[in-house]
């Protein structure tokens, strides 16, 4: 990692520019984004200002706002884990929304075996673990077949997940279908004492706690573990990684089923604290929105809960869009998608980020190690 | 901030409402009315049917409206409602999609018993929320006389009908499709291909154009947006009965007619009755009828036959004299689908479990 120049100069500015420095093409990809959303709404000729004040009061303006984002960015903090964790290896996986969908088909699944009267703390881990074997299960496939089939993995993650979503819609419809859904197929809905309730005072599910949980799990284990070293090292360059005797297969699939695991919990989060079965609502594009997430958190597992809020809020806030001004709904993929494309646009930034940080790094020497860790320009 | 004062401004009002004479406080006041839809409210279809009795309500004194599109069947729904209560000050919701009842409209109405909620699908239970109206129509009436049409225009005597899920809605619509078109030729055959969901449009397309290879000369759908099947079926020569809204404007000279829903009868009485704060019904259902579906207007193309026909059986049905499903009945795979003597009311529950295709139509379920 850095080179430990010698260097005396301010080490406490330095430390915390280096602190900020990850976040620096983030923070610029949001500035450009709102300039370039402005300049949007201005051709259309709508209310920039207003726009955007709707925005940031729809997304944090109140009680109300604030619960409506943490609701929705819940279950992507999660997805965005199966992106990120893969990353750290080099693969870019993003089929997430299959293991969503069938580790939320799983827990549905195991509902309907397990006695009613089994109390709730032995049920919800049981349907949890369920979930995450399952999707742990589905893109650990994917890393297999990476790593011994040299499979492209991007793609066969996201065919694996058209596959994952014809079958999760062939058995709800079909052979796990309850008869009594009659319009609209589900599985057998949960007993009562499964369903997981919202979080003391809010009017948000235990699914946000998890995630948030997770997120923090996830960045204690890339950032402050051996494991999670050697998958650093093995995501920088395999080669050297299998040259110095890592176990570079087992990091990958590793990698793989924990993202998998993520994506597959919060499969079961829908099902038992949503919707109450598994049918096609599962299939709303979490997984999807999760890879927006990932790289706008530049795959660092606790920016991505900062960046699950700001996706959860933009959507949050796309309702008011609509009900003040009017605007369709795409306003709001206009807008995910500015972001996009300038959270790509400014990773260009990584060069002359990286040399920067050496400089730094040099300057903040006597900085604790694990702070330079966090960064992966 | 200032959406929770005018929230309780408005719960206030509310509240006011059923103590004081009601027209003092409604002459001050704005019915506040939330509308949410799954899809896009110009899709020529599902959502567009839904968005043209919400403009027939924007039309009514003292009613304000605010609207979202593309909403999910997710927690986004009911947070979409949510925020229609509180940041707008909405007393009135229709959750337009039929996904939207079982949890989301169940739960975001026993959280808010002093607002009132329209769902689109008539699923309403007794032992559900009070507050809850769910209105639904019998367009399966409509489809019959779409059938009817359609096999009088038919050369082939082959008709095609693209489909989203073999669900009891669904199948009752294609099987009634199929009937009207046997009521001219027994000897009529309906081609079912099912896309398997609400909105697939490459399927879709797909799924017309291969019907029309197969010698399909009239083609219609039950699925969200039917767009895609009307224009292909006009591209490739061949005629189309349209479905939920019209696509008249689509297929210029192969529409012929459609069946189409009429969402602003039920809108305007729940409007009406909330307007008045008296209760409403909370199973709103009908048919030709009752006001809750019509036929798109002829096509210029539809003989003078085909409509006397169809007109005589449309008069029937308004005049409540005529059953769709009566026995005796076969389904495709050779068994009894209603016996010899019975026959059902368009009321009628058993109808609502519908499992079969009828004899006739080639598909499988």
């Amino acid at each position: 990692m850095g080179a430990h120049a010698r260097s005396p100069a301010q080490p406490g500015t330095a430390r915390v520019l280096l602190a900020v420095l990850p976040a620096l093409p983030t923070l610029a990809a949001v500035a450009g984004t709102l300039l370039l959303f402005s300049l949007f709404l201005l051709v259309q000729g709508q209310p920039a200002g207003e726009a955007l004040m709707l925005i940031a009061q729809g997304a944090f303006g109140s009680t109300f706002a604030w619960q409506n984002t943490l609701m929705r960015a819940a279950p992507l903090m999660l997805t965005a884990l199966c992106v990120a964790l893969p990353a750290r290896v080099g693969l870019i996986v993003i089929g997430g929304e299959g293991a969503l969908a069938l580790g939320g088909l799983a827990a549905a699944m195991l509902a309907q075996r397990l006695p009613d009267t089994m109390p709730w703390f032995l049920a919800t881990p049981a349907l949890a673990v369920a979930a995450m074997v399952t999707g742990g299960v589905w893109i650990g496939a994917v890393g297999a077949l990476r790593q011994w089939r040299g499979v492209n993995e991007t793609i066969s993650s996201l065919l694996m997940a058209y596959i994952a979503i014809a079958l999760f819609k062939f058995l709800v419809e079909g052979p796990l279908r309850d008869p009594a859904s009659l319009n609209k197929p589900s599985t057998p809905t949960l007993p009562e004492p499964f369903m997981i309730g919202a979080l003391p005072g809010l009017d948000v599910h235990w699914g946000l706690f998890w995630g948030v949980l997770v997120c923090i799990a996830a960045w204690v284990f890339v950032s402050h573990s051996t494991q999670g070293f050697a998958m650093r090292v093995t995501g920088g360059n395999p080669r050297a990684a299998r040259l110095v005797g890592l176990p570079v297969n087992s990091l990958a699939l590793t990698a793989c089923v924990l993202g998998g695991a993520a994506a597959g919990l919060a499969g079961m989060f829908e099902v038992a604290a949503v919707q109450g079965s598994a049918n096609a609502a599962l299939l709303a594009g979490y997984g999807y929105a999760g890879i927006l997430v990932a790289f706008a958190a530049r795959q660092h597992p606790l920016a991505i809960v900062a960046c699950a809020l700001m996706i959860g809020g933009i959507e949050a806030s796309g309702s008011l869009l609509q009900r003040r001004l009017d605007l369709p709904d795409a306003t709001t993929l206009v807008l995910q998608g500015l972001l996009f494309a300038n959270l790509l646009a400014w990773e260009a930034l990584g060069k002359p980020l990286a040399s920067w940080r050496v400089s730094l790094q040099g300057a903040a020497q006597s900085a604790p190690a694990h702070q330079m860790e966090q960064s992966h320009v | 901030m200032t959406q929770r004062r005018d929230f309780i401004k408005q719960a206030g009002a509310l509240a006011l409402g059923t103590a004081l004479p009601l027209d003092t406080v409604l002459a001050a006041d704005k019915l506040t009315v939330g509308v949410i839809y799954v899809g896009s409210k110009g899709d020529y279809g599902y959502n567009q049917a839904q968005a043209q009795a919400v403009s027939a309500i924007r039309k009514m004194p003292n009613v304000k409206v605010v609207e979202q599109e593309n909403v999910p069947e997710t927690v986004a729904a009911q947070k979409a409602m949510a925020a229609m209560i509180e940041q707008d000050g909405a007393t009135l919701i229709f959750a337009t999609s039929f996904g939207y009842y079982d949890p989301h409209v169940l739960k975001v109405a026993a959280r808010y018993p002093k607002i009132r909620f329209a769902h689109c699908g008539g699923l309403w239970q007794p032992g559900a929320p009070a507050n809850i109206a769910s209105y639904f129509g019998y367009i399966d009436e409509c489809q019959y006389l779409n059938g009817v049409v359609a096999g009088h225009m038919s050369k082939s005597k082959k008709l095609g009908f693209v489909a989203a899920k073999p669900i009891p809605q669904v199948l009752r619509n294609i099987n009634a499709f199929t009937l009207g078109a046997q009521s001219i030729d027994p000897a009529i055959t309906t081609h079912v291909i099912f896309t398997g969901d609400w909105s697939m449009p490459v399927k879709e397309a797909e799924a017309a154009n291969s019907l029309i290879d197969q010698g399909c000369d009239v083609l219609t759908c039950h699925v969200d947006g039917p767009k895609v099947v009307v224009e292909t079926a006009e591209k490739r020569g061949a005629m189309s009965c349209g479905y939920h809204a019209s696509q008249a404007a689509l297929a210029p000279n192969g529409y012929l007619t459609g069946a189409e829903w009429d969402w602003s009868t039920p809108f305007s009485r729940l409007v009406a009755a909330a307007q008045a704060s008296k209760p409403s019904a909370n199973l709103l259902r009908g048919g030709l009828k009752e006001g809750f579906v019509r036929m798109s207007p002829y096509g210029a193309n539809v003989t003078a036959n085909a409509k006397a026909k169809a007109d005589a059986i449309k008069a029937q049905m308004m005049a409540g004299k005529f059953a769709i499903f009566k026995g005796p009945l076969k389904d495709n795979k050779g068994g009894i689908a209603i016996a010899a003597g019975t026959s059902y009311a368009q009321t009628d529950i058993t109808l609502e479990r519908m499992n079969y295709l009828v004899a006739g139509a080639i598909g499988q379920v």
